[in-house]
Formats: structure tokens, C-alpha cells, sequence
């Protein structure tokens, strides 16, 4: 157990950013905390880190307490801030010296080459960050929050404005990351989440709308598949598919038809013989699985008509 | 603490900030006390140093400010306060920290006119003829003045996240409390009344009682307790941001 987030609120003036929310993150586990912008995703990470506090509730990261220990919070906590504050006027090398000294790492020197190793910065590593592009930018953003080796790792929108190459870099380096830490990190890129985490947090307007397991929300999205049929003529008689076992609903506009499915029957058969028999030319059918963006957007839509 | 005392020194000597501060420090008061005839050391015929004691706080009033407008202000404005908070390190490290490095800079900045105390020693007739204990004493006040501007600047400096405005309200405060006080004893309202109480307030009474050499534990107690008070109230509002 190495995160635990309780009853966590945040009241800005009369806005309530945060609202009641609890989650528990795993150590060897990445757990993704999604949600639209504005939602309250860095406001949470904030309190987590000790920036913020909040106004009601706690985080419990390890054992420490943030409003007792807060200094011992800090001390496990590797932090990338949103938009990734740097000294501009340093140099690499010197900026992540200045950082193993604030967390007295022994070893200095070797740990700052472990690091730029591992984050790719080699190439980069004598120049002045002001001079960096954004992609490097982040990467020393990285660099600093896993030089003490921490236990937890918290990384808000890591990958926001990078090139697809950086981005698979960033990637990759989580996932190694997660193997050993407790990983947090905040993204509104719902196939980052799918694709890295073991958990997922997702909030909208400061409420927590879901928490679960990523196997778990793959399986309960396993319940439908969408069908798209263009059929070529245009006065069709939609009742004749409605009568296919499996089939759950089916809406028509203009040539092209949606056909609701139970995602364990395959239905296409029966519709090509279907349409045949009533003499309909198919141009076109494809089946889609209900995938992790309708969730997202199924979720976050939902409290945002209210 | 000594990790950022290290980094803001290490900042103020890779950036041209130390150094133009220290060059425009010891031009202005080199120019005063050797080059203009009004207040040449050459041309006044005595032995002494008080051209640098009593320009060097006003040179202080301007340079100070531009020095310590960086320690918060910048920090606020460019979000790096958010890394510094997020590290394992107490408010008092961060605030102490900055404090250090920026009374180091000033200290860095006086140390060059000792050359002067020097040269002055040696163009005395008779040689050494200069009252070397009051410029030990002025010594000691102009370092309590250079610390107790920190202080009061730094203030100003954790307020507001826009550098001008740090600079601009931390010179006034400096301006209020070095000078202000004596102006307003000797307004008529006071006379023979609060006069010397509003007098003792400033900064200036307590310098230029030490300049004189006589180093008086009140003064001290004076210059420790401003020093402590302004870096109290820098802890409580940079407290109050988080």
C-alpha cells in the first residue's frame, strides 16, 4: 500500500475543484488519473505532493502523513510539475546537481550519469536549459524527479506537447519506471492510459467517476460492438435486422445504418444474408468494439448535462 | 538550506547579475570618493572614509532590491517556486537559504574596499593617520544596513509575483525605514515629544551611531531585531501563498 488518498477536497474561494475523492495506488503499479482539462487533476497531484493543501481530507504516501510529515512526504515523492518548471539560466549537469543536493544523495556524480542515461539526455547534457527543446525539456523534468530514487512517482501530463518519437520514449521509460515505483500520472490521452497503466482514476469536475482495474473496465466495455452498414439503396426496411438474434438496437440515417450488437455474437452473417434476401446492395459494413474513448467520454459527458 | 544557499550563489556569478551588481557598487563609490572633487578623499585633505559610508546606503537602497527582486518574485512568476516546495525542504531552508546568498553578494560587493582603507592608510601624513576604530564600526553597521535591506527586500520580493513591483516597494520600504523616520521626527508635530522615539525607529540613527565606532549592544539588538522581523513576515506570507 503506498498511496492512499482519502476524502480529498479543495475549496477555491466557493468552487469546490476537488470533491471527496479516495483512491489507493499500489506500488509496482501505474495508475493513470484521467479526466478532461479543468477537472482538478493537478490540483489532487498538488495536495499529494504537499504544494496544495487541501481543505478537507489526507494522502498517506508510505506510512507518512502529508499534514504531519510533510518534508518526509516530499523525500519519497519524485514530482514533474504541469508545465514543468525549470531554472532556464542552469546548465543540465548543474541543475540535477542542484537537485542530488537538495535530496544528499551520496553518490552524486554517478547517480547524475545513471540518470541522463537513462532519460536520454546524453547529447544534451552541457547545454543550458533555456536552450532545449520542449521534448528535452521534459526529459530533465524526469531526470529531477527520479534522481533521489523515489518510491513514488507522480507526473502530471508528462507527455503533453511531445513528438510521437518522444513520446514513445516517455512511454517506455514509465513503464520501466512502474515495474519498482508507485506511479501517478495525469493525462487526457485515453489510449496512453489504455495502453500503460494497471488502474485507472478518472475525474470530471472535481468528482471521482470511476476507479477501477484496467482489466476490469476492458471487460465491462466488452458488452457491445457497434456495426456501421452503407447500403446502397435508400428505402430499406430496418425491421428485418431488428429480428437477429443478438442484435440490440438499430438506428437508420440516410444509407448508412447502426446496428447494436451483443459484442459475443457475431451478427455480420446474418445481416449479409439478411440483406440479400431482400435484395440490398452492401457497400460497406464494419464492426467496431466500444473502445476506452466512449467510456471516457460516456463518463465525463454524463455529470457535465447535469 | 546550504543546497540553495550554493545554487543562488552559483546563479548570481554564471548570470551577469553578481557581477554588474559588484562592478556598479564599487564604480559609484569609487567615482564619489576619489574622482568627483566635491567629495574626493584627495581633495578634502583629511584622512577618512566616510564618502563610502555615507553613499554606500544609497547605493544600497537601489541595488538591493534589484538583488533580492529575483528570490521570490522571479521564483512565483516563473513556477519554479512549485519545485522548490514539492522538495524536501522546510520553508525556514528555502527562506534562510536565499537570505545568505543574497547578504553573501553584498558582502562580496564591500570586501573590494578594503583597498581603499589601505590606499588611505597609506597616503596619510603622518602614514596611518585614520581612526581606524570608527571605520571598524562602520564596517559592522554598513553589514547590518546590506542585511537588514536584504530582509526588508525580500519582503517586498515574496508579495508579488511581478519583479518591477518587487523592486519598486521593496526600494520604498528600504527608503521608509532607512530614512523616512528621521525626516518625520523632525517634523514640528514631534518636537520634544515623540521626536526621539520616531528617530530611534529608522535605520539611520542606529548606522550612524555605530559609524562612529561605537559598537552599542542596543543598535545591535536594533539591527537583529529588524533582520528578524522582516524575515518573520517573509515566512508567514510565503506560508500564506501555499
Amino acid at each position: 500500500m503506498s498511496v492512499i488518498v482519502s476524502h480529498l477536497s479543495k475549496v477555491y474561494d466557493t468552487k469546490k475543484v476537488v470533491d471527496d475523492i479516495s483512491f489507493e495506488a499500489q506500488n509496482g503499479e501505474i495508475l493513470g488519473f484521467l479526466g478532461p482539462n479543468g477537472a482538478g487533476k493537478t490540483t489532487t497531484m498538488k495536495m499529494i505532493c504537499c504544494y496544495t493543501s487541501p481543505t478537507e481530507g489526507t494522502v498517506n504516501v508510505n506510512g507518512h502523513d502529508i499534514h504531519s510529515s510533510p518534508l518526509l512526504v516530499r523525500q519519497q515523492i519524485g514530482y514533474l510539475a504541469e508545465h514543468n518548471p525549470l531554472y532556464d539560466d542552469m546548465f543540465v549537469k548543474e541543475y540535477l546537481e542542484f537537485v542530488a543536493n537538495i535530496h544528499q544523495i551520496p553518490n552524486k556524480k554517478t547517480r547524475i550519469a545513471e540518470v541522463i542515461e537513462m532519460t536520454g539526455l546524453g547529447v544534451e547534457q552541457s547545454k543550458i536549459i533555456g536552450t532545449l527543446s520542449k521534448g528535452y525539456r521534459q526529459r530533465v523534468g524526469i531526470a529531477q524527479a527520479i534522481i533521489h530514487d523515489p518510491k513514488v512517482l507522480i507526473l502530471d501530463e508528462p507527455t503533453s506537447g511531445l513528438d510521437m518519437n518522444q513520446l514513445q520514449d516517455i512511454r517506455h521509460l514509465i513503464r520501466e519506471l512502474g515495474k519498482q515505483k508507485t506511479v501517478i500520472f495525469s493525462s487526457h490521452i485515453m489510449q496512453e492510459v489504455e495502453a500503460l497503466c494497471h488502474q485507472v482514476v478518472i475525474i470530471n469536475r472535481g468528482q471521482m467517476v470511476a476507479n477501477e482495474k484496467i482489466e476490469l473496465l476492458r471487460s465491462k466495455m466488452k458488452g457491445t460492438a457497434e456495426i456501421t452498414l452503407e447500403i446502397l439503396e435508400t428505402s430499406v426496411n430496418t425491421s428485418i435486422y431488428e429480428s437477429i438474434h443478438g442484435v440490440i438496437a438499430v438506428k437508420k440515417s440516410g444509407n448508412t445504418i447502426q446496428i447494436t450488437s451483443d459484442a459475443g455474437i457475431d451478427v455480420r452473417k446474418d445481416i449479409f444474408d439478411k440483406s440479400v434476401a431482400s435484395g440490398y446492395t452492401i457497400l460497406e459494413m464494419r464492426r467496431e468494439k466500444a473502445n476506452f474513448e466512449d467510456v471516457f467520454r460516456q463518463l465525463t459527458q454524463k455529470e457535465s448535462y447535469v | 538550506m546550504y543546497s540553495i544557499f550554493k545554487k543562488e550563489i552559483h546563479s548570481f556569478f554564471s548570470s551577469l547579475v553578481g557581477y554588474m551588481v559588484i562592478a556598479v557598487f564599487l564604480v559609484t563609490i569609487g567615482l564619489f570618493m576619489w574622482v568627483f572633487s566635491e567629495t574626493s578623499v584627495i581633495d578634502y585633505h583629511f584622512a577618512t572614509m566616510d564618502q563610502l559610508f555615507s553613499i554606500a546606503p544609497l547605493v544600497f537602497l537601489f541595488l538591493i532590491p534589484a538583488i533580492t527582486m529575483r528570490s521570490f518574485a522571479e521564483e512565483k512568476s516563473k513556477g519554479t517556486i512549485e519545485f522548490l516546495y514539492t522538495k524536501p525542504l522546510s520553508d525556514i531552508d528555502i527562506l534562510m537559504g536565499k537570505f545568505f546568498a543574497n547578504f553573501g553578494l553584498v558582502v562580496f560587493a564591500l570586501i573590494p574596499t578594503l583597498v581603499y582603507y589601505f590606499s588611505i592608510y597609506q597616503l596619510g601624513a603622518p602614514k596611518g593617520n585614520l581612526d581606524t576604530g570608527s571605520i571598524i564600526g562602520s564596517y559592522i553597521g554598513l553589514f547590518f544596513l546590506g542585511a537588514a535591506f536584504v530582509a526588508i527586500s525580500m519582503f517586498a520580493s515574496s508579495l508579488t509575483k511581478n519583479q518591477i513591483t518587487s523592486f519598486i516597494f521593496g526600494a520604498f520600504l528600504c527608503f521608509v525605514f532607512h530614512w523616512a523616520f528621521s525626516f518625520l521626527a523632525g517634523l514640528p508635530m514631534f518636537q520634544a515629544g515623540l521626536d526621539a522615539f520616531i528617530q530611534k525607529l529608522g535605520i539611520n540613527h542606529h548606522y550612524s551611531s555605530i559609524s562612529k565606532g561605537l559598537v552599542d549592544t542596543r543598535d545591535l539588538i536594533y539591527f537583529i531585531s529588524i533582520i528578524a522581523v522582516f524575515l518573520y513576515a517573509t515566512y508567514v506570507s510565503i506560508k500564506s501563498q501555499k
